[in-house]
């Protein structure tokens, strides 16, 4: 047997390079790899000729900061990892969806997203028994939201179990992302989640660059985590507003509201889009910062950064709202390792997981924020990890705009791709970890695009959070996740 | 039977969509916004009696029926309750038992034209209308009896009238008990925060708007009229208490009743605006705790 490929973030290796192992070696070295510290970041399959499908899993370390590569070539079936690790499950579904592989021992074999059409003709589980009875909500909801179908099986107001049903927004982006042009990619990426442009542009620029060996200058690196972490900021504040509103509390609500809107015009001030679309691109960033930009960039920051910390500080010292926050839909430190959830869900299990700080990219290699963790794992550790963001993000910006290295903003000439390499790129997102895996053939031409958005590990977190709690608490665990339906969709 | 006694309806008919009206500029001044015009409430009610309404096929006449009754015993539950020194039109012993009865009937329609509809939202809404109402009718009854007991009266203007020919500071802390116990049954049976969010779109967290979702067009405005009937007929019992105004003291009596009655409203758009929404495992604590305070006025009206 032998020993997988590691590689770090963002760096490349050739395609052949990744060991290629039996079926059954393969489905050992994963649960080793599970076991022994690492996290499935990506687990997908590609057709490998004839009826075979090559499985590939990326692992991740991040005590280590490295990126495990290993695959299998399998066909028809293949013994299924969920029963011994159970954050395999949607990712063996969506193999199966995709290439009507069956995953042999899966406990829950159903869609993902129903690429052949027929949505919603899947059996849910059911609660069975007298008193107990079925909520079904969505896919078309009172509010301005995206599509999701969700089934309650409860007992009065207690919920014994949520099912999740996604998929009504399946656009198949990773088929155009290598069947179509080229130059329509960065928008289908910047667009695959729209409040994520800049982390998921920043992940395929990164796979671009480390393919074509581009090297990006280190002002396009300030720029773009400035970019990034004003994503955040307004995605938090964002969050935390619509949490005050779920609970009922209105100033945090409308202030908040308000605020996210001046942090996505700080965006807006960098490159003219108030969600960052058309900054990122493979080698800098289009839009250079000049001085008097980037006074004014710092100047409203500071007055945002006051207000923020006005309405967001209301929502601890008022009691009402804590009483709301505290202990609805906990997490256990247990069930968010071994559903290997990403981002603020993790951090707030008292997780120290943190692609910035894990497998450190761009400019994080040269300047840390510090990583904001929580121990309960309920509404309000979720929703102060976000405070606790916020309060790094601002000086970071604040110092990264002082400081911005001399120089270009992009890298001068395009390069093409390499042929035959395959690269991983990681980028913490607001809502977590985004994984971006892309591969070139012998003709240096994009064949194979994999995407995991932090929202398609979190979601099932979502439906544990749920267990037992009030069915009334569901929309305040809902948006204390605040997943993506597009990012999971893809 | 004088004519001014006509005046207690036709003011609650007049002017209770204002007291939402006030409630949501209220809220609207504490978030920073403008807020819509104080006579937004009654275009709304226009709006929705010119639209058409959709009725399910899974539905009968027990859905139809929901609106219209309920704005029926609203409007004869108008007609009980005296303001500001005025007289109500039907006035009688016991009659404080009847409003309370008309109040039950209004819901009791409710709840059944929701669980006719079959929708799992709509039962659960239903459920809950019905398992807070039973926590909140125990303290309006003992409110109003502690009153009675108190002034000797059974009648809601005699109640009124008592309450005012004695100061506050004869009657003691039973009048003041009661009243706070009424403002929480207000809160509660108006679908107030902290108990239910007026202004929620989250069908899983609402418990009177949840249960009227399927109502469209004309039946939603009886629906939201009754309601506003309910808000100020519940308001006009506590500022009835708070601010007794004696028999004949009319035009000065119903001018400071009207003005308690926006107070109530601009109190109630505060507390909406400063305070969470209760965790719907506690509403019955609340209500509970309600009770108890009617239950303690009606023990010290006895002493």
């Amino acid at each position: 047997m032998t020993s997988p490929l590691t590689l770090h973030n963002g760096e490349t290796c050739a395609a052949g390079e990744v060991p290629l192992l039996a079926a059954a070696e393969f489905r050992e070295e994963v649960l080793q790899a599970v076991e022994g510290g690492r996290r499935i970041a990506a687990l997908f399959g590609r057709p490998a000729g004839g009826d075979r499908v090559r499985l590939a899993a990326v692992l991740a370390n991040g005590a280590e900061g490295t990126l495990a590569l290993t695959s299998a070539d399998v066909e028809k079936s293949f013994h299924s990892l969920t029963p011994d690790c159970p954050q395999a499950h949607l990712f063996e579904r969506e193999i199966a969806e995709q290439f009507g592989l069956v995953p042999e021992g899966h406990p829950w074999m159903k869609p993902v997203r129903f690429p052949r059409g027929g949505a919603a003709v899947t059996d849910f589980f059911r609660v069975r028994g007298e008193e107990v009875h079925e909520v079904a909500v969505g896919p078309v909801h009172a509010g301005v939201i995206e599509p999701g179908h969700f089934r309650f099986q409860c007992h009065g107001e207690e919920v014994f179990h949520l099912e999740i049903s996604l998929g009504y927004q399946h656009r198949g982006v990773e088929r155009a992302m290598i069947e179509g042009r080229e130059a329509r990619r960065i928008h289908l990426i910047e667009t695959l989640a729209g409040d994520t442009s800049i982390g998921h542009a920043m992940a395929y620029a990164r796979a671009m660059e480390a393919l074509s060996g581009a090297r990006v200058p280190a002002r396009a690196q300030a720029l773009r985590g400035i970019a990034l972490e004003l994503e955040r900021l307004a995605n938090h504040t964002g969050d935390l507003a619509a949490l005050a509103n779920d609970v009922g509390y209105l100033p945090t609500a409308s202030y908040g509201g308000r605020i996210r809107g001046d942090f996505l015009n700080l965006t807006a001030l960098l490159c003219g889009s108030r969600f960052g679309r058309g900054l990122v691109r493979p080698g800098g960033v289009r839009f250079d910062l000049d001085p008097t930009r980037a006074a004014e960039l710092v100047e409203r920051l500071d007055a945002a950064t006051r207000d923020v910390g006005e309405a967001v500080n209301l929502l601890w010292e008022t009691p009402s709202v804590m009483a709301r926050f505290e202990e609805t839909g906990s997490i256990s430190r247990e069930v968010c390792e071994q559903l290997g959830l990403v981002g603020p869900a993790a951090r707030a299990c008292g997780v120290g997981r943190d692609v910035r700080h894990e497998f450190p990219y761009g400019i994080y290699r040269f300047f840390q924020i510090p990583m904001s963790t929580w121990e309960t794992g309920d509404v309000f550790a979720r929703a102060h990890v976000r405070w606790l963001e916020i309060q790094r993000s601002i000086p970071f910006i604040r110092e990264q705009v002082k400081a911005l290295p001399e120089g270009p903003a992009r890298a001068d000439a395009a390069h093409p791709l390499e042929a035959g390499r395959l690269c991983v790129s990681l980028v913490e997102g607001w809502r977590g970890e985004i994984c971006h895996v892309a591969m070139t053939d012998a003709a240096g031409r994009l064949a194979a695009y994999k995407i995991v958005d932090p929202s398609f590990h979190n979601w099932t977190g979502l439906a544990m959070a749920l267990r037992g709690q009030q069915i009334s608490d569901f929309p305040l665990c809902n948006k204390s996740f605040n997943l993506s339906y597009c990012g999971h969709d893809l | 039977m004088s004519p001014t006694c006509l005046l207690p309806p036709v003011i609650a008919l007049v002017f209770s969509p204002l007291l939402l009206g006030v409630i949501n500029r209220t809220k609207a001044r504490f978030a920073g916004r403008a807020g819509a015009p104080l006579h937004q409430p009654y275009h709304d009610l226009l709006k929705l009696l010119r639209k058409g309404a959709v009725y399910s096929r899974t539905t009968t006449w027990l859905f139809r029926a929901g609106p219209v009754v309920g704005l029926g015993a609203m409007l004869a539950a108008s007609a009980l309750v005296p303001f500001g020194g005025l007289g109500a039109p039907l006035a009688f012993e016991g009659d404080l038992l009847v409003l309370a009865g008309l109040l039950a009937l209004a819901r009791f329609v409710t709840v059944n034209a929701a669980l006719d509809t079959g929708s799992s939202f709509e039962g659960m809404g239903a459920s809950r209308e019905v398992q807070f109402s039973a926590l909140a009718e125990p303290a309006l009854f003992l409110g109003l009896a502690s009153m009675a007991r108190e002034t000797g009266a059974v009648s809601l203007g005699a109640i009124f009238a008592s309450l005012s020919a004695h100061p506050w500071a004869e009657s003691g802390l039973a009048p003041l008990l009661a009243a706070v116990a009424l403002a929480i049954v207000f809160l509660a049976e108006n679908a107030r925060i902290p108990v239910d969010d007026p202004n929620t779109h989250l069908e899983l967290t609402m418990i009177h708007e949840v249960m009227v979702l399927d109502h469209s067009g004309p039946d939603f405005a009886l629906i939201q009229y009754g309601a506003a009937l309910k808000l100020w007929l519940l308001g006009s019992l506590v500022v009835g208490m708070l601010l007794p105004v004696g028999p004949g003291s009319a035009p000065a009596g119903v001018a400071l009743a009207g003005g308690g009655m926006i107070a109530l409203a601009v109190l109630t758009g505060v507390v909406e605006s400063v305070m969470a929404r209760l965790r719907l495992l506690r509403v019955p604590q609340l209500l509970v705790g309600a009770g108890a305070l009617s239950s303690l006025a009606l023990v010290l009206a006895f002493v």
